[in-house]
């Protein structure tokens, strides 16, 4: 190995450090999930109402997500690698649950709890 | 081409397409996509240091269409052709660069690889928000660089004559 080589193993470590540092410091609690579907907003829900929902998409496949307790998780869903079940619980303010085959994002957003606060503004 | 060469070829590629196969054996326990080891890459990190850019650049492109059509969905095809692809196309520039050994070399194509498959993911879904995934598949891009990185150069010191021959 060179001294090269070591600078940039040393520069790639420090810079996703402050990736996972940045992280960090800008996570909040999520109170909204919403869910796109190829880019497209499809649907939102609020994370203090429990819930389950199947997203049946239109060439017969499948996502099925939960929200409890302020979490969500996907339960159930038709792609191959089920990755997306595996990715476990979102609960804070930019974690997500991506399903890439079927071009599912559940995404968390901060913001107001529910929408009764909103209108009496 | 020579029988010899043609020969070679067809190794090297025989080897690159059963690492993919043992990889696929033992999956990863972590649940976000495009972590791997990619112990494919060895076989190409060796191919562009010993033989050449250009085969390697065709061992990984037939290794993937391979692969993808026996051990994967083949809708994974896009994914790997994109991190095959930078991480070929990176690893060549730094190749010519000199600046690095070979295992700084193979720590940039292991990142290259993760960064080719994220660029895929955010236009697959729409969603730049697939950036969040870089930081964890940064650091599994670093670890597998830099374990196939120091493999490769101990076994292509061992190579090197056989090869050349």
């Amino acid at each position: 190995m060179k001294k090269n080589d070591f600078y940039l193993l040393g520069s790639i470590i420090i810079l996703i450090a402050v990736g996972f540092l940045l992280m960090q410091l800008f996570k909040n609690e999520g109170s909204r999930l919403i869910v796109t579907i190829d880019g497209k907003e499809y649907m939102s829900f609020y994370l203090n109402e429990d819930t389950t929902y199947k997203i049946e998409h239109d060439d017969g496949e499948w996502n099925t997500f939960e929200i409890r307790d302020g979490y969500v998780k996907m339960i159930d869903a038709s792609c191959p690698d089920k990755l997306c079940v595996k990715q476990g619980k979102a609960h804070y303010t930019n974690e997500r649950i991506t399903c890439l085959p079927n071009g599912v994002v559940l995404e968390i957003f901060g913001g107001e709890e529910s929408d009764l606060d909103a209108i009496a503004e | 081409m020579k029988s010899r060469k043609i020969a070679l070829y067809g190794l090297f590629i025989a080897l690159a397409f059963i690492f993919s196969y043992i990889e696929s054996l033992f999956p990863i326990p972590f649940p976000v996509p495009g972590i791997k080891l990619g112990l494919a890459n060895l076989v190409v990190i060796i191919v562009i240091y010993g033989i050449g850019v250009k085969e390697a650049f065709v061992l990984s492109m037939i290794r993937i269409l391979l692969v993808g059509f026996t051990f994967r969905d083949p809708s994974t095809l896009i994914f790997s052709f994109a991190g095959g692809f930078l991480s070929w196309l990176m690893m060549t520039v730094f190749l010519k660069l000199k600046l690095f050994s070979m295992v700084g070399v193979s720590i940039i194509g292991g990142i290259a690889h993760n960064i080719g498959q994220i660029i895929v993911a955010i236009i697959y879904v729409n969603n730049m928000g697939m950036l969040y995934y870089l930081p964890v598949l940064m650091v599994s891009g670093v670890i597998s660089g830099t374990l196939i990185g120091i493999l490769a150069a101990v076994i292509l010191k061992r190579l090197t004559k056989f090869i050349n021959n």
